[in-house]
């Protein structure tokens, strides 16, 4: 496997290899950051999260499209605009949802799996309605384009740099929130005992709307950064949708340090298999291999211990 | 199996179930359908067989299974594999570079048959494949899951991902399985041509006929001790376990029997559809078939068939007609099963029109007692609909994502 | 039961008409409705133009049409569509075929490929069509195949393919991948001095069997394959293999990647800082048409180099008043890629070999076909093989930022298609 290779080829394969690794590392935080909110304090299973995700990706392109034709000269800042719009667009939809539907099916989570799944077929045909079958292209500003020149071989592209600033960025916002504000105060209390969260006073429903929502916004500022690696298309969402959720729950539904250590070892291991063997073999051994450590150990890499 | 047994088997109210839809699949519809359509029709049957599998497993056992598109492409892979070999003989394959093995081999300069191909010259050996396969595959996935009493929400997760796995597999091995085209051109069974509308009418009739095997044995189980131990594991796993019940090896037991159910359905489809492939092995269509079973009752064996039926019929024919309109049809059933009747087709009927249909039958009957009768009847008949729906069909607790209560 | 009305001369014909009336009609006018269509079809079934019960009368010819409307691949589909309708009317404009106007009916495939067989079976038995123009995937025309086959249908399908297949019942109107590649690449070579290629491709036989022709030739001709790579369909990470042909530094990548992939490849490859327009390693594709780049970008795709028969900035007359044609009918931001030409050409090769044949009969169109020539098809001039696929020119387009290509070399004469490559396979 490695005898072709130089030393130093090896050298520079693992680096390059690490850097890809941790922008798809990046990747996947942005992913299940949203989902693990929704899912591991929730316990609501979000399928329609991938059309969540496109929902922020449509905002961007509009976003990019009204500069390009009204304000051309603010055209390279229109990107953060964007993400911002993105994040409220989705995170209405989601507050939308949550009280159209979700609210209903608190205490069965596989009907919302069902309820979700069928939203997200709904979402998948407006936008086909609105937008076209065709994938859109989204436009980027200058800077977000290039790369950084390390070395001969190794090179930071920008907007990998971006993802993963955005990545950190939103994960320590989130652990702020759950872990240092009121809020996540009342968010971590009514997971771990609704009624007793009810009976001290939290207005749960009002928790609820609030985390989803916020789950649902995290997830469009992850499609509007996309929009910079992948396709937009009524479609897109579904790829991402496996993905999301083995990084969750591989990483123990309720924790989200565990999100981000699971969406670490799949990246690392997945960019760093994809070297030596066939893209598709890769895939398949990193899905095989999670879903064996989950069988060994269901509860995911880190788990919250609550007494029940 | 003694008169007694049978009759246990079928209770009166439940009989009449049976009849009716052997009445429609074997007479009715036969003879009011062209073969075209009623080819259609077998091919929605073979999803029902996965539909039946679900009810035991998501009705009654609680555990719901978003990856049964991989036992039902197992089936019909299995099938498929037979029948390839037996279509790709050395003389109607003499323009392959390697005559003899099937076309998309060849294709993928593959110049000899691999070694797991070969058994599937026997007929036999196919399927009983079709049978075993799946439940060992079924069995592995169930004990590692259940034996760890992970359930709920993190067993359909993992299901999803093995069907995510599998489909990636096929596609990706494609010398082996034909890709993404899948196994297609599909001719003969043992000679005998599969392809002609005499065929086709046999091949429905069989479908049908099996399928009538798998709702008896699904009756069997739902009728037995182990069904109500099922349904009260569903309600309440701790207290079946300090019972001194092994609850996993009943849901390893289920699971398996839904896969296999599947994969007969997985058969089905090959012998009348003619072809198989990827597209029906992965998550869409395995959660697709899980609304099959939302929309036909998820209780009732019988509502799984109608659910079956008439969401494909639907999907034919608004997709004939409204193709835009498909994907919001189907969104919105989706939602609609869940949030407004959970318990489908079967639910309603039970509420609603069963309480009619008695009513009417007892003024039938006696016509002298109709007002005192109907009003008796009214009085049972809503009770028992209204228990039914507490005894078997509470939903919030038979999903809680158990993981370790 | 099927016999009890009629003679029994085409059951399948009454048995179809009975289920398509049966739906909006009560039984009774149905079976009325029924016998007088039956005597009414009856009256044709003897016209010397359609000896075989297609659904032909005096005024019309109905036509079949089998897309993806929904679905995965509905983004790539559409444009065929539009393009098999602009040229219906144009034909129907021009007084339609054999004196008989065309009515098309469109059904939707869906994306599955089960559903195209049950909609090809559909549009044969039940409405009798007299040609279907459609599917898009390999996997979708090899579900139809035998449908066809066993119904005797004729299919004009459009995409360029992998060839290892010649169908009495179908005209392939895209190439085959001996006709795309081998130009391409002996291109590559001569123009460019290329010596070292890296293959790429989406993971499914049209990628794989591109990349096996593309090897044997790129043998044959001395020089060397550095690396070839896979990725399933849907794949949206591309660093891994964009660090692999950095190290390996090829002249050519030579890329197959379809769908969504692509928007995912092309924008990390510029991302990873390799500028194609620096031809260090040049790109090109077999894919990417015009469609695919409007999803791209055109400014991440700049200086790609693509290997088809057709690009809409063809100069010659016949594309000119086709694109305008195009334009009028569905807009004018719409674009035109080689599948969308080669779904035009589908119908004006069936109305010519009709009036070659005299007949709308399935047999004698498919007896008429061979050296039916196009001389205003919008790709230049074509001409159908008795293998049933096209001659026709390939040609290399270098993408410019705006998302078209200019036509910077084209062969000088029609190549011969070769479903089944002696020496490639």
């Amino acid at each position: 496997m490695f005898a072709e290779y130089s030393t130093s080829d090896l050298l520079s394969i693992f680096a390059m290899q690490g850097v890809a690794g941790l922008i798809l590392f990046s990747v996947f935080v942005l992913m299940a950051l949203g989902l693990a909110i929704i899912f591991g304090q929730m316990g609501v299973i979000n399928m329609a999260h991938g059309e969540f995700m496109i929902l922020g990706a449509y905002v961007t392109y509009l976003t990019s499209h009204v500069f390009s034709t009204y304000l051309p000269s603010l055209f390279s800042f229109y990107f953060i605009l964007a993400m911002i719009l993105a994040f409220i667009a989705a995170g209405a939809l989601g507050a939308l949802v949550e009280w159209a539907i979700i609210r209903h099916l608190y205490n069965r989570p596989l009907d919302t799996l069902l309820a979700t799944w069928g939203l997200s077929l709904i979402l998948q045909q407006t936008y086909r309605s609105i937008f076209g079958a065709r994938e859109v292209g989204v436009t980027l500003p200058d800077w977000l384009m290039g790369s950084v020149h390390l070395s001969e071989t190794i090179e930071l592209p920008i907007n990998g740099l971006f993802v993963m600033l955005l990545a950190l960025g939103i994960s320590t916002a989130v652990g702020i929130l759950m872990y240092r504000s009121r809020w996540g105060i009342q968010v971590r209390a009514v997971v771990q005992n609704r009624p007793m969260a009810g009976a001290v006073g939290i207005n749960t429903a009002k928790v609820d709307r609030i985390t989803f929502a916020l789950g649902c916004g995290i997830a469009g500022v992850a499609g509007s950064a996309f929009t910079m690696i992948g396709s937009t298309g009524p479609t897109s969402g579904q790829l991402y949708i496996v993905d999301t959720f083995l990084v969750v729950v591989f990483g123990g539904a309720t924790s989200l340090l565990g999100t981000i250590a699971s969406a670490f070892s799949i990246s690392q291991a997945q960019s760093t298999m994809e070297f030596f063997m066939s893209g598709s073999m890769a895939k398949v051994l990193t899905l095989l291999f999670v879903v064996l450590i989950l069988m060994l150990r269901p509860q995911g890499l880190f788990t919250l211990k609550v007494r029940r | 199996m003694s008169y007694q047994g049978i009759a246990s088997l079928f209770p009166k109210k439940e009989i009449s179930g049976f009849v009716v839809l052997a009445v429609l699949l074997i007479l009715v519809l036969p003879l009011t359908l062209d073969i075209f359509r009623l080819n259609l029709i077998g091919k929605y049957l073979t999803y029902a067989f996965v539909a039946i599998g679900l009810v035991l497993c998501w009705g009654y056992g609680g555990i719901l299974s978003l990856g049964q598109g991989v036992f039902f492409g197992l089936g019909g892979y299995l099938m498929a594999m037979f029948l390839k070999l037996e279509a790709s003989d050395p003389i109607t394959t003499k323009i392959q570079s390697t005559p003899g093995i099937p076309d998309f081999m060849d294709w993928n300069q593959i110049t000899e048959l691999p070694f797991f191909w070969k058994p599937f010259y026997s007929l036999p050996f196919t399927i009983a494949a079709i049978i075993i396969l799946p439940s060992i595959i079924a069995y592995i996935v169930g004990a590692a899951m259940f034996k760890r009493r992970v359930g709920g929400v993190y067993f359909a997760i993992i299901t999803q991902a093995v069907a995510a796995i599998l489909t990636i597999l096929i596609i990706g091995q494609q010398g082996y399985t034909g890709g993404v085209n899948g196994m297609t051109d599909l001719r003969t069974l043992l000679g005998w041509d599969i392809r002609t509308d005499h065929a086709k009418y046999i091949l429905y009739y069989f479908c049908v006929f099996m399928l009538f095997m798998c709702l008896f044995a699904a009756q069997f189980v739902r009728k037995s001790k182990f069904g109500r131990l099922l349904v009260a594991m569903r309600d309440k796993e701790d207290r079946v376990r300090f019972s001194g019940y092994d609850v996993s090896n009943f849901k390893i037991f289920v699971f398996c029997l839904g896969a296999v159910f599947a994969s007969i359905g997985g058969a089905m489809f090959t012998l009348q559809v003619g072809f198989m492939s990827p597209t029906l092995v992965g998550i869409v269509p395995s959660i697709e078939m899980v609304i099959f079973c939302a929309v036909g009752g998820r209780m009732s064996i019988i509502g799984a068939v109608y659910g079956a039926l008439l969401v494909n019929w639907a999907k034919s024919s608004l997709s004939e007609s409204f193709p835009e309109l498909w994907l919001f049809a189907l969104g919105g059933l989706f939602i609609g099963v869940v949030m407004a009747f959970p318990n489908g087709i079967a639910g309603l009927y039970s509420t609603y029109a069963a309480p009619k249909i008695d009513q009417w039958i007892a003024n039938l009957k006696s016509p002298k007692k109709n007002l005192i009768e109907s009003k008796k009847a009214d009085e049972t008949e809503k009770p028992f609909a209204k228990s039914a729906n507490k005894t078997e069909t509470t939903i919030p607790s038979l999903t809680q994502g158990v993981l370790h209560e | 039961m099927k016999t009890l009305f009629f003679n029994g001369t085409i059951p399948e014909s009454a048995s179809a008409k009975k289920h398509s009336l049966a739906k909006s009609l009560s039984w009774k006018t149905c079976l009325l409705t029924l016998a007088a269509s039956f005597a009414f079809s009856a009256a044709h079934a003897a016209d010397s133009v359609n000896t075989t019960g297609l659904a032909v009368t005096d005024k019309t010819v109905k036509v079949g049409i089998l897309h993806s409307a929904t679905g995965t691949m509905a983004i790539s589909e559409t444009g065929s569509i539009q393009a098999e309708k602009l040229a219906i009317e144009q034909i129907n404009a021009m007084g339609g075929v054999l004196g008989r106007k065309i009515e098309f009916i469109q059904e939707d495939g869906a994306s599955d490929w089960p559903t195209f067989a049950e909609k090809s079976k559909k549009l044969l038995v039940n409405d009798k069509v007299a040609a279907v123009f459609g599917c898009w995937t390999s996997a979708s025309r090899k579900a139809v195949l035998p449908v066809f086959e066993q119904y005797n249908g004729m299919l004009y399908y459009p995409t360029f393919y992998e060839g290892l297949e010649q169908s009495p019942n179908v005209i392939y109107t895209g190439q085959e991948a001996t006709q795309q590649i081998l130009a391409g690449i002996d291109w590559v070579t001569s123009a460019k001095g290329a010596k070292t290629f890296y293959l790429l491709g989406s993971d499914y036989i049209w990628p794989r069997t591109s990349n096996k022709i593309a090897r044997k030739h790129i043998e044959m001709k001395g020089l060397k394959v550095v690396g070839e790579e896979y990725y399933p369909l849907g794949h949206t990470q591309f660093n891994s293999v964009i660090n692999k042909i950095k190290l390996t530094k090829p002249d050519v990548i030579f890329a197959s990647v379809v769908g969504g992939s692509n928007v995912a490849f092309y924008k990390q490859l510029k991302a990873a800082g390799i500028d194609m327009t620096k031809e260090k390693p040049l790109l090109l594709t077999i894919s990417v048409t015009e469609d695919e780049v409007l999803g791209i970008g055109g400014e991440n795709m700049q200086g790609a180099f693509a290997s088809m028969k057709y690009f809409q900035s063809l100069t010659n007359d016949n594309n000119k008043k086709f694109v305008e044609a195009f334009k009028a009918r569905w807009g004018k931001d719409v674009v035109i890629g080689d599948v969308t030409q080669a779904a035009y050409l589908g119908a004006w090769l069936w109305k010519a070999a009709v009036e070659k044949a005299g007949s709308f009969d399935i047999d004698k169109v498919r007896a008429a076909s061979p050296g039916i020539e196009l001389k205003t098809a919008p790709e230049g001039y074509v001409k159908v093989h008795p293998n049933h696929h096209l001659w026709s020119k390939t040609r290399i387009g270098h993408a410019r930022p705006d998302g078209q290509y200019d036509v910077i070399f084209e062969t000088k004469d029609l190549i011969e298609p070769n479903p089944f490559p002696k020496g490639y396979q």
